[in-house]
This record gives structure tokens, sequence and C-alpha cells, in this order.
């Protein structure tokens, strides 16, 4: 029996443009365990909703297509499912959260409604019990006076309550897989906290596993127990949180854990400059033929600009796409 | 002879009318600022932080006169500028310039960097166009950009990119004090340090002064020399931006610490204790606007508002629990 719940082997997400094809995900990997916090972090552009999207075949096509790959469900390779197979999938077994719950809840349907149609669709539930259950999930998620809210529509919530109906609505049929794509990015901290809280709860409550994807080392660091970290269309390094705080072995991990402001640093008196990144994001539309952070890259030499690097072992279940694997002492100090 | 500061805000009040018409009397009215009063010394970045709707964007614009307040003073160098004409309002603004949040919004796609950049100088003086460019490649260089970007449009330029022209832009009249609404929120973290690295670099070349307005803990206190959180409209702790994380007095400025999520595996976050929303502008709660969501709460909170006292050093609290030592705003 596989442990895994959930595979992606070898993904590749091309969006063909009038401008050229965009390599938006390019022959990732990585898998997820029953139970276990995924978090997939990386800044914008860098493959992580298409990779999310691409998991329930939500992927607009055209221009975007799956040229290849495999997404492993329990099994079953989810990307050769039909429309009805997949949407059997959605809702049920896998369900999503987005960044922006105004524009992800339907503006024209009660939240009661909403919250309750997955209970009709997969589990057969009449109006009145799929209402019921509703109210029950909604008050759960800590709406307050929930019964009262059913009939109530999106506009009338605040935008920490809306992302609660968003996830009552994700919950309801208690998926094996909630893939939470940015779910606290458009809320205030201390509605983020909340809601972050209630995830907490809600899974270890369900036992269900998560795919979080955030570019906020903040929110991951807390919620997840794994981390893969995507740059440019690939992955560029994945490991255990702890191990990708302490010991972050890739240039672009190191450089974005250095680069965050972090709250206390100034009590601290750590220096007042910002460790930066320089220069920006390669474009997805040109071939690249080497590592594609070389460019900004502060050890990069030669044969990194030659030829693309692997995804490296590092150590127990650290693995990274740098040829300072292989060529340790090219690593400079300092930076 | 203490230094005049360079900008100073007096019980500065804003109502936004809701609803009514062109005869009809507004149904309410909204107080998104609310009685705020502080001073800014030259050279000094003074960090506006708060959630949505707690009025920082709206004062940053009642600062530089883009919105009237309804009642108050804004002085600045000394100057009543609610007093002053069109005309000289005019002229002041070379000393007071504005960064805004979105860089895709604020930058007009139909005009090329080198007008964009120039533009507030030539709103105040005639300039030939040989000299127009000639400040512009050295204002875009200063920000790290090329002279050959002059040329371009804002689209050709990534997020960070677009920002640091917003800032050339800002810098074009050499102005003393730039009020920054959320210059890095729309960036990502290895741009967002790039960008704060400019403006710190940039302040120290041109001896500015900051507004910075931000909704990032952590940002804020990074770049900052003195903090003022907001709530509801008004200011409800201003600390030394060296002691703010340490030693929060009032009970919302320990929750918003609280409620940041740490960069740090190792320390995993206690359950937020906080619920609920902040309550809506247009509807106040009586007394202490925070109240409701107060895990300290008393009588006195929930029928008369505290004013901000002072309980330290540089260090100023609205909350009744710190009442016993007030000794009121000097």
């Amino acid at each position: 029996m596989d442990p895994k719940l959930l595979t992606i082997e070898a993904l590749s997400v091309h969006f063909h443009l009038p401008e050229g094809v965009a390599r938006a995900v390019d022959g990732i990997g990585f898998d997820l365990q029953p139970g276990e916090t995924l978090g997939l972090v990386g800044e914008s552009g860098c493959g992580k909703s298409v990779t999310a999207l691409s998991i329930l075949g939500l992927v607009q096509s055209p221009p975007g297509r799956i040229e290849a790959g495999r997404i492993l469900f329990e099994s079953r390779n989810l990307l050769r499912l039909d429309a009805e197979g997949l949407r059997r999938i959605r809702g049920r077994d896998i369900s999503m959260i987005f960044q922006e719950p105004m524009t992800s809840l339907n503006p024209v349907l009660p939240i009661g409604r909403q919250v309750a149609e997955p209970l009709m669709v997969h589990k057969a539930l009449s109006r009145s019990e799929a209402m019921a259950e509703a109210a029950a999930w909604l008050d759960h998620v800590k709406i307050p006076a929930a019964r009262k809210r059913l009939d109530d529509y999106p506009h009338q919530l605040s935008g920490g309550m809306r992302q609660r109906v968003m996830i009552a609505m994700a919950m309801v049929c208690r998926p094996k897989l909630l893939i939470a794509d940015e779910p606290t990015t458009a809320l205030d901290v201390t509605i983020q906290a909340q809601i972050l809280s209630l995830m907490l709860m809600l899974k270890s409550e369900l036992n269900m596993s998560v795919l979080l994807i955030t570019h906020d080392l903040g929110v991951v660091a807390q919620m997840a127990s794994r981390v893969v970290v995507m740059y440019a269309g690939q992955v560029v390094e994945e490991g255990r949180m702890t191990d990708m705080f302490d010991q972050p072995f890739h240039p672009y991990t190191r450089g974005l854990l250095k680069s965050m402001p972090r709250l206390g640093d100034r009590r601290a008196g750590r220096p007042p400059r910002l460790n930066e990144i320089p220069g920006t994001v390669p474009s997805l539309i040109e071939a690249v033929s080497g590592c594609r952070f070389a460019g900004r890259c502060p050890h990069v030499f030669d044969v990194c600009r030659k030829q693309q690097p692997d995804l490296f072992k590092i150590g127990a279940g650290q693995r990274a796409r740098c040829w300072l694997k292989r060529y340790p002492d090219r690593r400079k100090p300092d930076a | 002879m203490p230094e005049v500061p360079l900008l100073k805000v007096n019980n500065l009040i804003k109502e936004f009318p809701l609803g009514g018409g062109l005869f009809a009397e507004p149904r309410a009215r909204v107080r998104a600022v609310d009685d705020v009063s502080f001073a800014l010394s030259r050279g000094e970045t003074f960090g506006l932080v708060g959630e949505s709707g707690c009025g920082k964007t709206t004062l940053g614009r009642l600062i530089l006169r883009l919105v009237e307040p309804t009642s108050g003073d804004v002085e600045f160098d000394g100057q009543h500028i609610l007093a002053l004409g069109a005309k000289e309002m005019r002229l002041l603004r070379r000393r007071m310039q504005i960064i805004f949040q979105d860089p895709y919004a604020s930058l007009d796609p139909r005009m090329k960097v080198n007008a964009i950049v120039t533009e507030p100088l030539c709103a105040i003086q005639n300039l030939a166009k040989s000299e127009r460019k000639k400040v512009a490649a050295e204002l875009i260089e200063k920000v790290g950009l090329r002279a050959a970007d002059l040329d371009k449009y804002p689209h050709e330029f990534s997020g960070g990119q677009r920002q640091r022209i917003s800032i050339a832009r800002a810098l074009c009249v050499r102005p003393d004090l730039i009020v920054a609404d959320e210059p890095v929120s729309a960036l990502d973290v290895s741009i967002q340090a790039q960008v704060i690295n400019l403006m710190a670099d940039l302040k120290k070349e041109f001896q500015l002064s900051y507004v910075f307005i931000s909704h990032d803990l952590s940002v804020v206190e990074h770049i900052s020399d003195r903090i003022a959180v907001m709530y509801l409209g008004t200011i409800v702790e201003l600390a030394p931006a060296v002691s703010f994380s340490d030693s929060p007095r009032h009970p919302y400025t320990a929750a918003l610490l609280r409620a940041v999520p740490m960069p740090d595996p190792h320390r995993k976050t206690e359950p937020f204790p906080m619920e609920g929303d902040a309550p809506s502008p247009i509807d106040p709660p009586p007394g202490c606007a925070f109240h409701p969501r107060c895990p300290h709460a008393f009588e006195r909170c929930r029928v008369e508002k505290p004013s901000l006292v002072k309980t330290a050093r540089q260090h100023f609290v609205a909350c009744w629990l710190n009442n016993s030592r007030g000794l009121g705003i000097e």
C-alpha cells in the first residue's frame, strides 16, 4: 500500500500566449502524506497557484495546457479523469479555498445555500438536511448567530467572515485534502491569526492533509511541517520545516529568509539593512539553459550558467536544486 | 529654543458623509480620523500602522492636504497649510510628496518614464526639454534604474521597478517630507527588501523625513524611528521603534504583535485569543473603541474614551489601564 495521499510527478504546465510559451510549471514533483500539512512557498509567478489549480483540473485551457506529468491522488491519476470524474472528487475528497473570498463566493446566492450545495451534490442530502448541516458548520467556524446568517449574502459579511464561509464550504464533506491558496493574504493580521487558528483546529479534528500555498514565511512556519520552495516554475528546495529554517541549502531559500524584516529586530540591535536578492525573476518565456537562479545568485560559477542542476539530496528528506552540493568549495562565505 | 518640528498635526478630524445627495442630508457620517495629534522631527521616519479602515491612509492624505479635514490643523515647517491658497499650496507641495501602494495604478500607462518622473517639477516651473532629460536621468540612476529606461512605458517594468519609478517621481522636487502609503505591500519579499533599503539610503542622501504607512508590523518596525498604532481613527499607542515590540502598553498593540505569525518553526504561536472583527466606524462603540474586543475592558472603558497620555519616555498610550501614570501629552 502506498502511504502517500497525493503524489505529483514531473508535472509541466505551459501557457501558450501570443508572445510565446510560458513554462509556468516545469517538471515539478512532491508528495503529501495523510494528515500532513505541506507548505508550497515562493514569490509571484513561481507557479505555486498553477500547481494547485492543476490538481483539481482548474487550469484554464486555452491558454494553459498540462504538457506532462502525473498527479496521483490515492493512486489514481487525476490528469486522466474526465470532467465527471473530477467533479466527483472536487469538494468531496479534495477541497480548495482561495485568497479572495469575495470573488470566490457567488455574490447572488445566500451563504447557507452555498455551504449546503456540496452536501446536496455529493452526499445526496435533501435541501433541509443540507441547510441544517450548513448551519452547524457555520457555527463551527465561529460565525456569530450562524442560524440567522444563512440567508445573508456574501457582501453583507466582512472579509474574515467570508473566509470562514469559504472554509465551512470546503469542510462540509470532510475532505481528505484541503488545498489552501493564500487563504489569509487578503486579511488583516488579527483576522489572519483567527483564521489560522481555525484551520489548525479543523485540521486536527478532521485529520485531513493540507497543501498550503503562501508567500508568507511566517504563515508557513506556523502551519506546515514540511515545505517545498518554488522558483520560476521549479522546485528549488524541499525539506522539513525546521531544517529549512535552521539549515537552508539553496541560495534562494537563504536569500528569502534573510530578506524579510522580523519583529524584534530593532530591539535585538541587528543591522538596519535588509539582505537583498538583487535583480528580478527571469522571464518564463525565454529558454534558460543553466540554473534559473544563476542571474541573481551570489555564488554563481561557470557550471551554473551552462547546465541545469538536479534536485540533489542534502540530508534526511531535504533536497536542493543547486550545484553547490557537487562543488561545495564554490560557496562564498558570508553570502 | 526647541527646534520647530517639520510637521505638526493638531486634533485632526475627518468625517465623510454617507449617502445623502445634492439636497438631501447624509444618512450618517463616518469619522475616519478622530482627533489625531503628533509631531514629526526633521529626518525622522514616523511609522503609522493599523488594520484596514483604521484611518491611516486618510491621515496620510490629510497631511498633504489631498483631502480637507473637517477640523484640526496641519503645520508644515511652521506654516499652517490649511490657511494657504491654491497657489501657495502648490509651491509648498514641492516640499511634500507621496508614494502610493499600487505601482500599477499610480503611474500613467501612457506616459514615458521620463515624463512621469519630471512631472512634479514641470508643474511648478518651466523646464527645457534637455534640462528635463538631465534631471530625469540623474533621478532614475539614484533609484537604481538606467538612463535607457527613461524612454520606456510603465508596463515594461516589474512591480519593484515601478515602485522605484514612483520614488524617483517623489524625489524629483527634492522634498523634505515623503508620505509613503504602503509602498512595499504589493511587492514580493525579496523585492520588498530592495525597496526598503533604497528608501533608507535615499533618506540619508537627501535628508528626508518619512511618514511610512503600512499594515505590516515587521516592516514598520524595521524602518521607523517612532511608531503610531491606529485603531478606528485614533492613535492608541505611540512608541519608539526600538521598544515597540518589547513593551506594548495598549492591549490592541499587544494583540497585533501576537497575531504576527513568527517566521520560526521552533516558536509556535499560541491559538489567537481575540475574537470578532473591528467595529464599524459608522457606528463606533461608546467609550474606548477597542473595548468590545479588549480582554481587560472594565466599566470606565465602556463609557469614556481614554486620551493619549505619556507613560514613559517618548511612549504614549490611550488606555485606561495606563491612566494612573498619565502625565498628558507634552
